[in-house]
C-alpha cells in the first residue's frame, strides 16, 4: 500500500514499532568492578600447583628476557626494545592458555608472549634488531607477525578465527592490544565483527596505565576498558594483570567459551609498565617515582613467589633453579645476538610479489651491479691493505 | 577449471549480449564453484547482491558463509579478510564505492600489501579487493573517485582494471586465482556496457600484466584503461576524418605495467597521449609518460601528452562532464602532437 492510498491523516503516521527489547541482558556481560584476583585470596586453593610453578618459571625467564633485550639496545645490538617488565604475567598467561593449534596475534610489545609460546628468542627479536620485519614463519608457530600499527592485528584475529570455524576447526585466536590501542577504529571494528560473527576470539587488553606518555584518563571516559565489551554484546572481564594465576584463569575461561562456540570475550588486565615505553623514552616526563614504587610491591614475579613460598611449594632451591634457567636463556640470547646477521640484499626484491614484475627485475639487476662494484672495491682495498702491511 | 578458454566458434554459437556487471558476477560464481576457499564478503553483497548487483545470486547458491553481508566497516572487512587469507581462504572483498574504500587504506597498505614481504615470503595473502571506481554515472559526492594512483604507489599490490566485458571476466578470475593481493578496479560507468558473450563458455582467463592493442594505427598512440577506453576508441574513429590513424592501447593492468606493449606501440607511432579520468597531477599519466620517455626518447616526435581529469576534487554530477576527458579533449591533444611535430 502506498502512502497516497491510505485514508486520512493517520496515513502519515507510521505504525508504532514493536516493543523494543535488548537482544541480550547486559548484566552477565558487565565486568565486575574489581579486578579478579587469585593470589592471596581463597580462590588460590583451587589453583593447580603445577601450573603455578610453571607460570613462576616463565615469569622469571620473561623478566630476565626483558632485562637482557633492554641491555642489548645499549650495546647497539637492538634498534629498540619495548620492555614488558611488570606485565610478564599477561604475556606468559596469554601464551600458556593456548593450544598448539590456536593462534596468537601479538602487538609490538608482546615479544615475550611469542617467546613463551615457544618461539626462538632470537627469531622473535629480528623486527627490533632491524634485519627482518618478521623473523619466523607465522604459520609454523601460529603467531602472527608482531604488529606495529596499533590495533590493526585485531581484525586479522577475527578473520582467522572465523575462517577456522568455517572450516570446522576448533581453533581460537587470542589478540593482544594496549590500552591506547582500544581508542583506534580497528579495535571497534574488530570487536563488532567478532561479536556479530560469534568468532572464537579472545581480546586481551593490557592496560599498563599509559600510551607512551598519555594516561588512561585521557584515553577513555569509560568506567573500565572491559566495559566496552557490553556495547558489542560480548562479556567483558576485568582481571588483575599482575596476578598470573588470575590472568591464566580468566583467559582459560574465555578461550574455553570461544572454543565451544560461545563467541568472543574482552579481557582487560590491569597492570603497570615498570620500564619506560621503550629504551628511547624518558618516562620521568610523565610519571613520578612514587607511582612506580607503589607498583613494586605488586610485582607479578614477587606476588607469585610470595604465594608459592608461603604455601611451601617453592623453596630457595626452586627459586635458584628458575634463576639459573633464566640466566642460561639470557646468556644464549646474548651470544647469538652478538653475531651479525647475514643478510642478502637481493632478498629485498624476493618477496614483494609471487613473481617479480619486469620493473622489479630491472631494479634488482641494478642493485646486483652496484653490489658487484662494491665487492670489487672491497677486494681491491683488501689487496691494497695487504700490500701496505707487507 | 570448468570454464576453459572458449574457441571463437563456441562463443559466437550461443553468444548474446551480456553486460560487464554480468560478466563480473559470472567470474565470481565460477571462481567460487571451482574453489571452495573463495569467499565473498562486503556490505550488502548477500541478499541484495550488492548495490550494483555484481554478487547477485551468490549467497543463494553458495550460502551466506561463502557470500557474507558484513557489518558496515571497511577496515573491519579488509582486516577480517587478512585473517581469513592467513588461514587459507581466498577472500574477495567488495568495497561499495571508490571513496568508501578509504577507511580500509591502513589495512590495505600496512598489511595486505606487505604481508608477503614482511614474512619473508612465508605468508602470501590471496585477497581480491573489488572497487567500483570512476565517474560518469551522475553519482553525488564521494561516489566517483578515481583512486588508482594511491594503489599504484603501494608496492605489493597488483592493480587491474578491465574495460571490456571479456576482460571483466578473464581478469577477475585471474585476480581471484592470484596468490598476491589484487586491487580490482571496476569502471562503474561501464557496468552496463554490453558485448556478445556466451554464458555457457565465457572468455579466457586473462593473465594479469598484459596490455593489449585495441586498435592499430600509425599516427599516434592513445594509452588508456578502464572507463576511458571507449572514449579513446571513439576519438580514434573520429580522428580518421582528420587523416589521423590512431593506435589505442588498453593497459588492463597498471601494476605490473606492460612496458613492452606500450613502448613497442610508441616506437611504431612516434607519438603518445595518455588518457585517464583521475587527476593529472601526481596521477598515473605522469608515471606512464615518464616510462615512455625513458624507453622511447629517440623515437618520439613530440612530447608525451596527458589528457586527465582536472586537478580538482571530483565535481558535483551536474558538472562532471566538464571534468571528464571526452573525445574532443583527446582529439585536441592529438592535434597538439601534430603541432609539436611540425614546429
Ligand atoms: C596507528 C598508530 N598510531 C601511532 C603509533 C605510535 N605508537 C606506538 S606505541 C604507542 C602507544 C601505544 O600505547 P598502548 O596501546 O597503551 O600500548 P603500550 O605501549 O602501553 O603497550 C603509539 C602512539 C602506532 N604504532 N600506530
Amino acid at each position: 500500500m502506498t502512502v497516497q492510498e491510505l485514508p486520512g491523516a493517520a496515513a502519515y503516521r507510521p505504525t508504532p514499532p514493536p516493543a523494543w527489547k535488548p537482544l541480550t541482558d547486559p548484566a552477565p556481560l558487565l565486568p565486575d568492578p574489581e579486578p579478579y584476583r587469585v593470589l592471596g585470596t581463597d580462590a588460590v586453593a583451587d589453583a593447580d600447583p603445577e601450573l603455578l610453578l610453571r607460570l613462576y618459571a616463565e615469569l622469571v625467564r620473561g623478566r630476565r628476557y626483558n632485562a637482557q633485550a633492554t641491555a642489548l639496545t645499549k650495546q647497539g645490538r637492538l634498534a629498540v626494545y619495548p620492555s614488558s617488565t611488570g606485565q610478564e604475567a599477561c604475556e606468559v598467561a596469554a601464551a600458556l592458555v593456548l593450544e598448539e593449534r590456536d593462534w596468537l596475534f601479538p602487538s609490538y610489545r608482546d615479544t615475550l608472549a611469542a617467546v613463551a609460546r615457544g618461539l626462538d628468542p632470537v627469531e622473535a627479536l629480528t623486527l627490533l634488531r632491524g634485519d627482518r620485519h618478521t623473523g619466523y614463519d607465522p604459520r609454523e608457530h601460529r603467531i602472527a607477525p608482531l604488529c606495529t600499527p596499533l590495533a590493526t592485528q585485531l581484525p586479522h584475529a577475527v578473520g582467522l578465527a572465523h575462517a577456522a570455524r568455517l572450516k570446522g576447526d576448533d581453533v581460537v585466536a587470542l589478540a593482544m592490544v594496549g590500552d591506547g590501542g582500544t581508542s583506534e577504529g580497528d579495535f571497534h571494528e574488530a570487536l563488532n565483527f567478532a561479536a556479530v560473527w560469534r568468532a572464537p576470539v579472545v581480546f586481551l587488553v593490557q592496560n599498563n596505565g599509559f600510551a607512551i606518555s598519555v594516561p588512561l584518563a585521557k584515553q577513555t571516559a569509560a568506567p573500565s576498558l572491559a566495559h566496552k565489551a557490553v556495547g558489542y554484546g560480548m562479556p567483558g572481564r576485568l582481571v588483575d594483570g599482575n596476578d598470573a594465576a588470575a590472568v591464566h584463569q580468566v583467559l582459560s575461561e574465555a578461550v574455553a567459551r570461544a572454543r565451544s562456540g560461545g563467541g568472543p570475550t574482552l579481557v582487560e588486565a590491569v597492570t603497570y609498565r615498570m620500564d619506560a615505553h621503550t629504551n628511547a623514552d624518558d618516562a620521568t616526563r610523565y610519571r613520578g617515582d612514587s607511582e612506580v614504587e607503589a607498583w613494586r610491591d605488586h610485582d607479578p614475579v614477587r606476588i607469585l613467589e610470595r604465594e608459592l613460598t608461603g604455601r611451601g611449594l617453592l623453596g630457595d632451591e626452586g627459586i635458584e633453579e628458575a634463576r639459573v634457567a633464566a640466566e642460561q636463556m639470557a646468556a644464549g640470547l646474548r651470544d647469538r645476538m652478538n653475531a651479525d646477521p647475514v643478510l642478502d640484499p637481493m632478498d629485498l626484491f624476493a618477496h614483494v610479489y609471487a613473481e617479480q614484475t619486469t620493473q622489479l627485475r630491472e631494479q634488482a639487476a641494478r642493485l646486483r651491479v652496484e653490489l658487484d662494484a662494491e665487492n670489487d672495491q672491497h677486494d681491491q682495498h683488501g689487496t691494497d691493505d695487504r700490500g701496505a702491511g707487507r | 577449471m570448468t570454464t576453459a578458454a572458449a574457441t571463437a566458434g563456441e562463443r559466437t554459437a550461443k553468444a548474446k549480449p551480456a553486460t560487464m556487471a554480468q560478466a563480473l558476477g559470472r567470474a565470481l560464481r565460477d571462481s567460487m564453484a571451482d574453489d571452495p576457499s573463495v569467499h565473498v564478503l562486503g556490505e550488502d553483497v548477500g541478499t541484495l547482491g550488492g548495490v550494483f548487483r555484481i554478487t547477485d545470486g551468490l549467497a543463494k547458491e553458495f550460502g551466506d558463509e561463502r557470500c557474507t553481508d558484513t557489518p558496515l566497516a571497511e577496515a573491519g572487512i579488509l582486516g577480517a579478510a587478512v585473517g581469513m587469507a592467513m588461514y587459507g581462504l581466498r577472500p574477495v572483498v567488495e568495497m561499495q564505492f571508490d571513496a568508501f574504500a578509504y577507511p580500509a587504506f591502513e589495512q590495505l597498505i600496512s598489511h595486505v600489501a606487505k604481508m608477503r614481504n614482511r614474512t619473508g615470503g612465508a605468508m602470501p595473502l590471496p585477497i581480491t579487493v573489488r572497487v567500483p571506481y570512476g565517474g560518469g554515472i551522475g553519482g553525488v559526492e564521494h561516489h566517483s573517485d578515481s583512486s588508482e594512483a594511491y594503489y599504484m604507489a603501494t608496492p605489493g599490490l597488483h592493480v587491474v582494471t578491465p574495460a571490456t566485458v571479456d576482460d571483466a571476466y578473464g581478469l577477475l578470475r585471474a585476480s581471484i586465482a592470484s596468490d598476491d593481493p589484487v586491487v580490482f578496479l571496476e569502471p562503474k560507468r561501464l557496468y552496463w556496457s554490453k558485448a556478445d558473450w556466451s554464458p555457457q563458455a565465457p572468455a579466457a582467463v586473462e593473465p594479469i600484466g598484459r596490455a593489449v592493442v585495441r586498435r592499430q594505427g600509425r599516427s599516434a598512440t592513445l594509452i588508456t584503461y578502464g572507463p576511458s577506453l571507449p572514449v579513446c576508441m571513439e576519438a580514434a574513429e573520429a580522428a580518421v576524418e582528420e587523416g589521423w590513424d590512431l593506435e589505442v592501447v588498453d593497459l588492463r593492468s597498471l601494476v605490473p605495467f606492460d612496458d613492452e606493449t606500450v613502448a613497442a606501440s610508441v616506437r611504431r607511432t612516434g607519438r603518445a597521449v595518455v588518457v585517464h579520468e583521475s587527476t593529472g597531477f601526481g596521477g598515473p599519466g605522469g608515471e606512464i609518460a615518464a616510462r615512455i620517455t625513458e624507453r622511447c626518447f629517440h623515437h618520439l616526435e613530440a612530447p608525451v601528452l596527458r589528457v586527465a581529469g582536472f586537478d580538482i576534487p571530483y565535481p558535483p554530477p551536474m558538472q562532471e562532464r566538464h571534468h571528464l576527458p571526452g573525445v574532443d579533449r583527446v582529439l585536441d591533444a592529438v592535434a597538439r602532437l601534430q603541432w609539436e611535430a611540425e614546429h
